[in-house]
């Protein structure tokens, strides 16, 4: 956004000039405000609070900065505001209400410790390996407000790809760099071979985090070796994964991360063309990317002859146009191709064949957004991080019923009872944690008592679901098993492209299935049928869509068959979920008339009085749920 | 159906050169600027990009951002994702669909409002969240459902106050 951009880079001591401006508005020398404003924040009403902060700040003539941040990834306390005084740690408020930001404001330079949530004392580095310190001396503790390195949710935090997210304003590229941003491109360019970059990349064991995990180095050496050109790169960023938004955190919060990561992967590839595919339900990373892609061609960091090196490098967005299936990869090809998004068979991969009929390299943005740190720590250090064959850090998305809906990043290897219960904070209101889902739809229900396996590419496979986008839905004891197998298919149904048969009309023959076992009217023979189906659609269908649609029946069915064989045997569903095995009534000894059901109650099916007594005709009851949430005093049952 | 101005279609159609890659980003800024795909464009679209009709129309029903059908002013998009249906999501689209007047997804007859369900909007810690027009909102319950909508009806209030519910 700044207009101050000094126009042309040609040497490291320009991009430092960059640094110094971005330095100066990263820690100004007076005080700063920080709003969080991705999506999820403008969602929790950020837009007002960034409002009355301007407002605020006008009225009493103040001298401050005011800054917007994408999101560090603490869902559950958006709207956030920051506030940092010169010399003194950063203080983060929660669930702001714009009437608090007076007051927030008012009592500065002393922090308001009876609404902060956490202090940051520093920011750590990826980059470079450097920590820097908010802090004159001391070490920056504030009575009464934890600090982040004691928040169980940030404790075991390692941000690689979230370097940045929630520390710099996303629409500034000085700030970037004054986070080592585009030096790692620099030494790429001047100081590597483009064979010596490959073989960091070869070195860090760094599997794309897409979802199926292959090693980005070998798909690198791939589409590097592979005969003919123009090469193209593609950055997906078609985060279709319900429940994962990993991708839009990084896009809207640190947008030139990814295009420095393929820069660097088109000059280590030979390539000098890369589109990023973004799905059209995120607006603002669409902008966000826009944004970073001019102010980078402006800089002479993209484009023709970049930093003077002689390599050239342009980048393009592709919107989608909302199909799931274009995640994969060779729909997402002949997406941006024009063509309706069915996926083909592969071989041949799209590293010999594919956009345009040649050599493409396709990488998830979390992968893209990892490669400049690799290339500036080296792959041996990434390596040292995580476990087994699953090297580094991913991104998960914590949501569901859990304490601490969160963006966390953690070393691979972290266990999933570990990210739910301290990362997590838990369950919260005294349920208990019965599954995680991760993977989206093509993966799995995790039970509750396999919570100690180690989160990586292989032992999640092993316990029937895959790593996927790292989307990981923690699921309570009101959750229905046979209704989470319900969704998914009906979710899969939708979303299958139709191209194979097998896939098209299976699934839609197991949500059948299914929804008859949800509605009690299940067969004892259905649970083999639907084993039998599952098998077919897995075996015969082209693509990972349909290679995986069954896992979330499969899984659910190797772990929680009770809960099906309770819907067939005793048509009842044990977690009252399921509409048609379940009956509300309000208990008379509970309620008190005070009528919060009433007006709405869809089906028109309470009747009574006014401080009296009220109850429902189940005639007309149409389960929908109204008067359970409504009712203060906990006198609405379900049966 | 709405009339289309074609000296607005031609400023469209002229941002865009003859390559066939061009085909989904045309639409989208049709479809954006009249709300849904009207037969004569489909037809220009066809001349100018010449790719056949009836692979026009493939592509056209293929993506679920297209319409073929006039949609209401208003899009509102209630989140199916994972973590919007476990913390309820489908009870607000039954309350959404309760307050528009439908039985089931798409266009109020008064065209006011069109109905989607959408598959996560990336705001899954807030869960459940739908999104009307470009306005996202958080952590709902049925009973605030309808002052949402309201908001958007001819004659409500311009400016959307606070949005989002009282969990963060």
């Amino acid at each position: 956004m700044a207009d101050h951009i000094i126009p042309h880079i040609t040497d490291l001591e320009a991009l430092e000039r960059y640094a110094i401006h971005g330095r100066a508005s990263l820690y100004p020398e007076r005080t700063k405000i920080m709003v969080g404003m991705a999506t999820c924040g403008r969602a929790a009403g950020a837009e007002e609070v960034l409002e009355a902060v301007r407002e605020s700040i006008e009225e009493r003539h103040l001298d401050y900065a005011v800054a917007e941040t994408g999101c560090i990834g603490w869902c559950s306390q958006e709207p956030l505001l920051d506030v940092w005084v010169p010399g003194r740690p950063r203080v983060t408020y929660g669930r702001v209400k714009p009437k608090q930001v007076r007051e927030i404001i008012g009592s500065l330079p002393i922090p308001r410790t009876d609404l902060a949530l956490a202090v940051m004392t520093g920011d750590d580095n990826p980059v470079t390996g450097r920590y820097h310190s908010y802090c004159n001396g001391d070490d920056g503790r504030v009575d009464g407000v934890p600090s982040y390195s004691d928040l169980p949710l940030f404790r075991r935090q390692l941000r690689i790809v979230m370097r940045n997210c929630g520390i710099v304003d996303p629409s500034s590229l000085e700030e970037y760099a004054a986070r080592g941003g585009y030096r790692s491109l620099w030494h790429a360019l001047f100081s590597r071979t483009p064979v010596e970059v490959l073989a960091e990349v070869l070195t860090s064991g760094l599997r794309g985090r897409g979802g199926a995990g292959f090693p980005t180095g070998r798909k690198w050496q791939a589409v590097r070796d592979a005969a003919g050109g123009p090469k193209y790169l593609i950055c997906n960023a078609d985060e279709g994964d319900p429940g994962a938004y990993m991708d839009r955190g990084v896009l809207e919060g640190d947008p030139h991360s990814v295009i420095e990561g393929m820069i660097i992967g088109g000059y280590a590839m030979g390539a000098h063309e890369g589109v990023i595919y973004v799905r059209e339900e995120y607006p603002l990373a669409v902008a966000r990317m826009s944004e970073a892609i001019l102010q980078a061609e402006r800089a002479d960091l993209l484009g023709k002859n970049i930093l003077d090196s002689g390599f050239s490098f342009h980048v393009s967005i592709a919107k989608g146009a909302g199909a799931f299936v274009c995640g994969e990869e060779t729909a997402l090809i002949a997406s941006i191709e024009g063509r309706v998004g069915e996926p083909r068979p592969r071989p041949p991969y799209p590293s010999e064949k594919g956009l345009w009929g040649k050599p493409t390299c396709i990488n998830n943005v979390e992968t893209w957004a990892t490669v400049p740190v690799i290339v500036s720590r080296g792959g041996e250090w990434f390596s040292h991080i995580g476990i087994g064959k699953s090297k580094g850090t991913k991104v998960f998305s914590l949501v569901g019923n859990v304490a601490n809906t969160a963006l966390i990043e953690v070393p691979m290897g972290t266990t999933l009872g570990d990210i739910v219960n301290e990362i997590g904070g838990g369950i919260p209101a005294g349920r208990i944690c019965k599954a995680v889902q991760t993977g989206g739809p093509s993966g799995g229900c995790i039970p509750a008592e396999k919570l100690d396996i180690p989160v990586d590419y292989e032992s999640l496979a092993q316990a029937g679901s895959i790593m996927g986008s790292g989307g990981m839905i923690v699921m309570d004891d009101r959750t229905c098993m046979v209704d989470i197998a319900k969704y998914f298919l009906g979710f899969l149904e939708d979303e299958s492209c139709g191209k194979c048969f097998s896939c098209r009309v299976g699934t839609q023959r197991m949500k059948e299935i299914v929804t008859r076992i949800a509605a009690g009217k299940g067969r004892e023979d259905d649970l083999r049928l639907l084993e039998d189906l599952a098998w077919l659609v897995q075996e015969t269908s082209l693509c990972g869509l349909g290679n995986s649609a069954p896992n979330p029946v499969l899984s659910t069915l190797r772990y929680f068959r009770d809960e099906y064989l309770a819907h067939i045997r005793d048509h009842r569903c044990p977690a009252k979920v399921c509409k048609e095995l379940i009956t509300y009534s309000i208990d008379p000894a509970v309620c008190n008339g005070c009528g919060a059901c009433v007006s709405l109650c869809s089906g028109k099916a309470i009747l009574g009085e006014k401080k009296k007594l009220y109850r429902i005709e189940q005639a007309q009851c149409t389960k929908c749920g109204a008067c359970l949430e409504s009712c203060k005093f906990d006198a609405v049952l379900v049966n | 159906m709405l009339h289309v101005e074609s000296a607005t279609m031609d400023e469209t159609l002229a941002q865009f050169d003859d390559r066939r890659a061009n085909l989904i980003p045309i639409l989208q800024e049709v479809q954006a600027t009249y709300s849904y795909l009207p037969e004569d464009v489909l037809r220009r679209v066809s001349r100018k990009l010449k790719v056949p009709l009836p692979q026009v129309y493939q592509v056209a029903t293929f993506y679920r951002c297209f319409s073929l059908k006039p949609r209401g002013k208003h899009v509102v998009q209630v989140c199916l994702g994972t973590a919007c249906h476990v913390r309820g999501g489908t009870r607000i689209l039954e309350r959404v669909e309760t307050e528009t007047g439908l039985t089931d997804v798409g266009t109020t007859a008064d065209l006011e409002f069109v109905v989607e369900t959408v598959r996560c909007l990336g705001c899954c810690g807030l869960a459940p969240v739908m999104r009307v027009d470009r306005d996202v909102f958080a952590s709902l319950e049925q009973s605030k459902v309808k002052s949402v909508l309201n908001r958007y009806r001819a004659g409500g209030l311009k400016r959307p106050a606070r949005k989002g519910g009282s969990r963060g």
